[in-house]
């Protein structure tokens, strides 16, 4: 009760000192199709991580923000996502030994 | 004195072993990097790289992530000097002269001098940590709940009040810090508390997935999308030598940048940024010849250099003393040592002398470490600059969320990543300071805690806090800052709008480092 006091307490007075404050529609929001898309690929991976595995998982959201969103050529981007998936799987899981979850047909 | 000798011997021991130097230098290098790459602080870098941690000993993993916090103090310099952006909010000032320097061809001398300045501060400010931290944990050793309480409650105050920003917004942030470490079972009752039907949040919202969401996914959301082509340019090796000159007039602000960033970094706050600020400009005014400052000063480049490693050193000193972090790094490393079973406070001296000492003797073979990374292997560093950012940042939203599910294999960590990545990129885009939010979940427990045992001493009379003087001082310490934060405020409601007239300096220095 204290704590949500003293969060109420600032709240409002963050509220009362913000008429001299920029407005909302004033903020530059130039990076929000950037954020939208990196947001929902952190959506994408809560949802996949553990139904089609670490590497499947995280090559097709790499695959998918270098394509869709930084246009790059499908094979540069497939490639990167590819290689970057599988290292880093060999390094945590088999090298230091920190469980990744595995998708269908183990991989 | 003898007995210091001695401890600091064995603690060199301890940092000498194989493993504890390969920690080290793997910590000093990693830090570089983080230091290098704009769009990566040691904030978000050392909040990804928390859960490689976990495989190691307390010591090693306390030795690399402390690495990683000064070695990002050396390598934000880097890009400062030679391109004028940089790494991280710490590195802001060494851009005004240091970029100059660069185009009057100083370069090296520059690089040189910065590197020699950090060096020496680095160095010198660890004898401070060692001479200061065990006396201050001797005498918190007197410290009952209540005087514990009133600590971490002056600690959040003094963070809110030097963060720069309105304090009411600080305030705010630390409350729903505190807020988000009530949640899971109750350590004195057993009860579950705001779980809302999620079994997994029983040992609470865990530190890792809000630490890397707030600062790791909010930084990427904030800068993605935006495209930079620098000129890279590297210094030869035997243009790294300063002249007879620029020796002699960096020495005095490199001894004043370690003086004066040792004891701001002690104080709760962002001390590394604030005291490269407040060196820079104490050199201006010192200097005879002020003028020079913005044309290529080498005193605006090794003072505030010295300075932001300094209070490096100095942000540890609480933290290891009385368990209290300064700000949101400290509070990290201190969730990292939790993690590793090791409480903290003023028992941390006595109980883990080896972890204590052989992490004060890490930092001097750090610093030498960091002197040869950051000179003769300065253009190796500089060309992974060449990397576009449109592969960077979806590699380290990758490895974010790898490091935050590794940490206790759930889904629902790496939800809170997400949850607190888009929290901290809706505050920061309104000017609210994140980093009370994570102090105030690492300090919830031990705050409740020792406010319910305070309680429980008193019979349930909260006079307990002003009858006892050690807390009934610090609070009252704590009601003035308060106070003299609200003044804006108050002046602004009662004599027009003078309100948040208080400048806006971590935000400016943040759009700066991303720019």
């Amino acid at each position: 009760v204290l704590l949500a006091l003293t969060l109420l307490v600032c709240s409002l007075a963050v509220i009362a000192s913000g008429a001299s404050g920029q407005r909302v529609a004033e903020l530059p929001w130039t990076e929000g199709r950037h954020a939208v898309a990196i947001l929902g690929t952190c959506v994408f991976m809560a949802l996949a991580l553990e139904r089609f595995g670490y590497r499947l998982t995280i090559f097709v959201a790499l695959l998918g923000l270098l394509v869709l969103l930084e246009r790059k050529r499908w094979f540069v981007a497939a490639g990167f996502a590819l290689g970057f998936a599988l290292a880093t799987f060999y390094l945590f899981n088999t090298l230091l030994r920190v469980p990744l979850p595995l998708g269908p047909f183990r991989f | 004195m003898v007995e210091t000798l001695q401890n600091l011997s064995s603690g060199f021991a301890t940092a000498l072993s194989p493993a504890v130097l390969l920690y080290a230098f793997v910590g000093c290098v990693v830090g570089t990097l983080v230091g290098l790459l704009p769009g990566v602080g040691p904030l978000a870098g050392i909040s990804l790289l928390l859960p490689a941690t976990f495989g190691l000993s307390a010591t090693n993993a306390i030795v690399l992530l402390a690495g990683i916090y000064y070695g990002a103090m050396y390598g934000g310099s880097t890009t400062s000097i030679l391109m004028r952006i940089p790494g991280e909010a710490a590195s802001v000032m060494t851009c005004i002269d240091g970029y100059a320097m660069t185009q009057k061809g100083r370069a090296g001398a520059a690089l040189a001098l910065s590197a020699v300045g950090s060096y020496v501060a680095g160095t010198v400010s660890v004898v401070g940590l060692m001479l200061l931290a065990p006396p201050l944990a001797e005498f918190a050793l007197r410290f009952g709940p209540p005087e514990n309480f009133a600590l971490l409650v002056l600690g959040l105050l003094v963070l809110a009040y030097m963060s720069g920003g309105s304090m009411a917004k600080a305030l705010a942030m630390a409350a729903l810090g505190l807020l988000l470490g009530m949640v899971g079972i109750d350590t004195m009752s057993g009860f579950f508390r705001f779980h809302y039907g999620i079994v997994e949040l029983g040992d609470g919202i865990g530190v890792v997935p809000t630490a890397v969401g707030l600062f790791g996914i909010s930084e990427i959301l904030l800068s993605a999308g935006k495209t930079t082509k620098t000129e890279i340019r590297t210094p030869r090796l035997r243009e790294l030598m300063p002249s007879r000159e620029e020796w002699r007039d960096s020495r005095g602000a490199i001894a004043r940048g370690t003086v004066l960033g040792f004891l701001i970094g002690i104080i709760p706050g962002p001390g590394h940024v604030i005291s490269s600020f407040v060196s820079y400009a104490l050199e201006r005014r010192l200097s005879k010849h002020p003028e020079r400052f913005g044309h290529g000063a080498v005193e605006g480049v090794a003072g505030p250099e010295a300075a932001n490693n300094s209070a490096t050193s100095g942000a540890f000193v609480p933290m290891l003393a009385l368990g209290l972090p300064s700000g949101a790094i400290p509070a990290i490393m201190l969730a990292a040592m939790m993690i590793h079973g090791i409480s903290p406070g003023p028992l941390l001296i006595q109980q883990q002398p080896q972890l204590f000492w052989g992490f004060i003797a890490s930092m001097y073979v750090g610093n030498v470490v960091l002197l040869i990374l950051n000179l003769p292997f300065v253009g190796i560093f500089v060309n992974l600059l060449r990397i576009p950012y449109s592969f960077l940042y979806p590699s380290i939203l990758a490895f974010a969320t790898l490091g935050v599910y590794a940490v206790n294999n759930s889904v629902v960590d790496v939800w809170i990543m997400a949850a607190t990545g888009l929290l901290g990129y809706v505050l920061r885009k309104f000017d609210f300071e994140i980093a009370p939010i994570v102090l105030g979940l690492v300090l919830a427990p031990m705050m409740e805690l020792s406010f319910r045992q305070s309680l429980a001493m008193s019979a349930g009379h909260y006079g307990i806090f002003v009858t006892r003087p050690i807390a009934a001082v610090m609070l009252g310490i704590g009601l003035v800052l308060l106070l003299l934060g609200l003044r804006p405020f108050f002046a602004g409601a009662w004599g027009g709008r003078a309100a948040n007239d208080r400048a806006p300096a971590p935000r400016q220095q943040e759009e700066e480092s991303r720019r």
